[in-house]
């Protein structure tokens, strides 16, 4: 326990200035929404506290604002406002405005009603009955409601990261990616200590008695703004272009820290997530992504990739990885994933992305579609001879094929299949592999050597470079190390890439990594 | 002072108020007196439009109180609830000081008239720097009171202000209530719904139910000439202890046997039979009385007070 320990410490030192810089981002992006939440929720928990009518509508919309998924919301926002911290912001907003509302509502209310008749009976106007009583006395249950919302925030602000606006789900995300303990708690913790020492800090603001609370009143927005200004702080530098890496790419040898070793690119680069880096390319948000080489949507936004002319990206082939007591338990099993190998190049590849990810047809027609026309499709034997569970990562290819295997399996052989897909990165479908959770998924050559093996680098430049190099070490390794085997591979090559609009490309004449740092470093 | 002509007040098709009116004269000490829902209170919260009226017309020293915004006229019309409301946030001296704040009163000003309150209240002036929950109920009350004089308001409307007190505090406050020198000068409406109250503490009484006035009238008049059979079933049930409220020893100074020496220390008449008995129940006392200065000294005993009561109550009862 004792070295692993060490280790995160290590990296959170190395990576100090990258841990400060997304964790000032984090409070930034916490407080900047807040604030607004409270400048806008306060006034319309009062308004419904005094036209009670209203109070059904205004809680009931933001209590259903409340209930949308977080990577829904942000992914709502993205036509709206884009990447970066507006939607970030937008989408924080709203997870903090019900409970703000309903408390400043709940609050009011709660006030004694004679209390409130007392100030009415003395001559005080609605205005003074408001901010010299009815505010006051409800000053602790609107801060419960501060407090909840803050803790929520530094939660769902870990997202933030998908879209571009930092924080620290830039560790998270991309220490889930990478397979990398340390990253993830490098950001996890951090995140979690926030949440504590907020939730800590509003509870003893909460408990104020009456007469310090009101001092506390009048400090606490100074304090939202100074911390709510810390999500400006880092974001003071640029470059001609803009490039969008996923969390993934940013810390891969054969991604950002390989770009920048190799061809010493030096580009203003943010964080964001596969799942909208393509479109916001395509409407100008970005210049340069990352991505891969079979994306469907590199078809339908037109863009391009660039050649890759020093070799950094090593060989990502695709083949089923399937656990070895699986493979002795469902004896047809390997022969009958086999009958995929070699039908799949990478233009194929790409077209079948291209249907689910622009056309929008379900991942099952685009596979039963491929596998009739290739030939392979038989009607499901609905067998009942034991159940092999299929898993995937979260991506349409993943999905694909996971379908095709499905429907091969339950054709050719009595077996039955369970899906399990949509299991996020590389990290999480591994773990679930190794752990009996699912039978077999599809892996990429590339990957099972850079995120699973991560063997020195001496060894990765000496296989790296040769496709069949890379299987048969891969395969001998996962055989050695975790029993699991490596059937054969399905032909295409879906490799990181760095993708421009063509656009763009033609004009700045930017065809390979090259050209794209010559043309950086010029005036 | 304050002239109330067809007030009404419904919700819906519910009459809370019916079509009252009535006149408080200058210093009168005027009591609500009803059971719970017959529209006593709905009838004082209008007086400082807590609650606006229905229909009818509301006039203090001749001014229609429905003209001109309601904030300038509750701020000189004192106000004391039942359950007190005071603020919970603000210390004594803070809660006492709230309708002098608003009218803009300087510090100075403030700071002595807290404390000529605070004496004649006898509140010591070590609350100021306290919090409403860190006094007793009496207490409570005490400053609630002082809050509703502080601007010295010519008005006082009290919604059944001992209400929440225990029986014990609740007999004593009365008692310095009626002491006070600072309400003798005022124009005062109570609420209750407590008998012995309202004949200890009202000039006359104003008996309401279903929203209508059923008698106003002083308290020998309720109990000696009843209007109608509900008002004197209301008063039915304690009668005996009601009438020596009622009565005064100079109703019954005919009655009372002449003094056989002259004495020098004689007290007033203006006391009821409950409060001469009082003074009479220890063994052998006697009051030595006279009705106007210079005029004859009656001296009576416990016995005989109580002979003149009974052939007063038999006279009028007749």
């Amino acid at each position: 326990m004792n070295e692993p320990q060490q280790s995160l410490w290590a990296f959170m030192v190395q990576q100090s200035d990258k841990l400060a810089t997304q964790t000032l981002q984090h409070i930034g992006l916490t407080f900047i929404s807040l604030l607004i939440a409270v400048i806008i929720g306060l006034p319309l928990g009062i308004f419904i506290a005094r036209k009670k009518h209203f109070s059904g509508a205004v809680l009931g919309v933001a209590g259903v604002l409340q209930t949308v998924p977080s990577i829904a919301l942000l992914g709502f926002m993205i036509p709206l406002l884009g990447i970066g911290p507006k939607p970030a912001i937008m989408a924080l907003f709203i997870y903090a405005l019900l409970p703000i509302i309903r408390n400043t509502y709940t609050g009011i209310l709660g006030v004694d009603a004679f209390v409130t008749e007392a100030a009415t009976a003395m001559g005080m106007s609605k205005w003074q009955i408001l901010l010299k009583v009815q505010l006051p006395l409800a000053m602790p249950v609107i801060l419960a409601g501060i407090r909840t919302a803050t803790v929520i925030n530094v939660g769902v602000a870990t997202l933030a990261s998908y879209i571009a606006a930092g924080g620290l789900g830039e560790f998270i995300f991309g220490g889930i990616s990478l397979n990398n303990t340390n990253m993830i708690l490098a950001g996890a913790i951090p995140a979690a200590l926030l949440a504590i020492i907020f939730d800590f800090l509003l509870s003893r603001l909460q408990n104020l008695d009456l007469k310090k609370l009101r001092r506390a009143a009048t400090i606490l927005p100074l304090l939202l703004l100074i911390l709510a200004s810390f999500y400006l702080i880092p974001s003071a530098y640029g470059s001609k272009l803009t490039a969008g890496f996923t969390p993934e790419f940013m810390g891969r040898q054969d991604g950002n820290l390989g770009l920048r070793e190799k061809y010493g690119l030096k580009i203003h680069t943010i964080v964001i997530s596969d799942a909208v880096m393509y479109k916001a390319a395509y409407e100008k948000q970005l210049d340069v992504i990352s991505g891969y080489s079979t994306d469907g949507r590199l078809k339908a936004f037109n863009l391009i990739v660039l050649k890759d002319d020093k070799g950094i990206f090593p060989p990502y082939y695709a083949a089923p990885i399937v656990r070895d007591d699986a493979l002795k338990r469902f004896p047809e099993l390997e022969k009958t994933l086999n009958l995929l190998a070699g039908h799949i190049n990478d233009s194929i590849m790409t077209d079948l992305n291209y249907r689910t990810d622009y056309l929008h047809q379900s991942p099952e027609r685009v596979a039963k579609d491929f596998l009739i026309a290739q030939g392979l499709y038989k009607p499901s034997r609905n067998g009942n001879n034991g159940t092999v569970r299929i898993g995937s990562k979260i991506f349409g290819e993943q999905y694909i094929l996971a379908s095709m295997y499905s429907m091969l399996i339950k054709g050719y052989t009595n077996y039955t299949v369970a899906t399990k897909t949509g299991l996020g990165g590389t990290k999480i479908c591994f773990d679930a592999l190794t752990h009996n959770q699912i039978d077999l998924y599809p892996e990429y050559t590339g990957t099972g050597l850079l995120v699973i093996l991560q063997p020195n680098v001496k060894l990765v430049d000496s296989v790296e470079r040769d496709k069949n190099k890379t299987y048969l070490y891969v395969k001998q390794e996962f055989e050695k190390r975790f029993n699991i085997k490596w059937l054969q591979p399905i032909g295409f090559n879906n490799s990181y890439a760095l993708m421009m609009r063509q656009k763009q490309s033609e004009k700045l004449a930017v065809k390979t990594i090259s050209d794209l740092k010559h043309y950086l470093d010029k005036k | 002072m304050i002239k109330v002509q067809h007030l009404s007040k419904h919700y819906g098709s519910v009459k809370a108020v019916d079509g009252i009116s009535f006149d408080v004269a200058e210093q009168e000490n005027l009591v609500l007196l009803g059971t719970s829902g017959c529209g006593k209170t709905t009838t004082l919260k209008m007086l400082n439009r807590l609650i606006e009226p229905t229909k009818g017309k509301i006039q203090i020293d001749g001014k229609d109180i429905l003209n001109g915004p309601p904030e300038i006229l509750r701020r000189g019309i004192g106000y004391v609830l039942q359950n007190i409301g005071l603020f919970p946030h603000y210390t004594i001296a803070e809660n006492i000081a709230v309708v002098p704040k608003l009218m803009g009163w300087d510090d100075k000003r403030i700071k002595d008239r807290i404390h000529e309150l605070l004496e004649k209240l006898h509140l010591p002036d070590n609350l100021l720097n306290a919090y409403p929950n860190q006094l007793s109920g009496g207490q409570q009350q005490r400053v609630g009171l002082a809050r509703a004089l502080m601007a010295n308001p010519p008005v006082l409307l009290m919604d059944e202000p001992f209400g929440a007190l225990d029986n014990v505090t609740r007999t004593k406050i009365q008692a310095e209530f009626k002491e006070l020198d600072e309400l003798k000068r005022k124009t005062i409406i109570m609420v209750t719904h407590d008998v012995q109250e309202a004949f200890e503490l009202g000039d006359r009484i104003c008996l309401m139910d279903k929203g209508r006035i059923m008698q106003i009238g002083t308290p020998a008049q309720l109990l000696f000439n009843p209007a109608n059979a509900f008002v004197q079933d209301f008063l039915q049930g304690q009668r005996l202890q009601l009438e020596f409220k009622a009565v005064t020893l100079n109703d019954i100074w005919e009655l009372l046997p002449d003094a056989e020496v002259q004495h020098r220390k004689v007290s007033a008449t203006d006391r009821n039979i409950w409060a001469a008995m009082e003074v009479l129940k220890e063994k052998g006392a006697v009051l030595h009385l006279q009705q106007v200065e210079k005029g004859p000294v009656k001296t009576t005993n416990f016995a005989e007070l109580m002979s003149a009561f009974n052939r007063y109550q038999n006279h009028t009862n007749a």
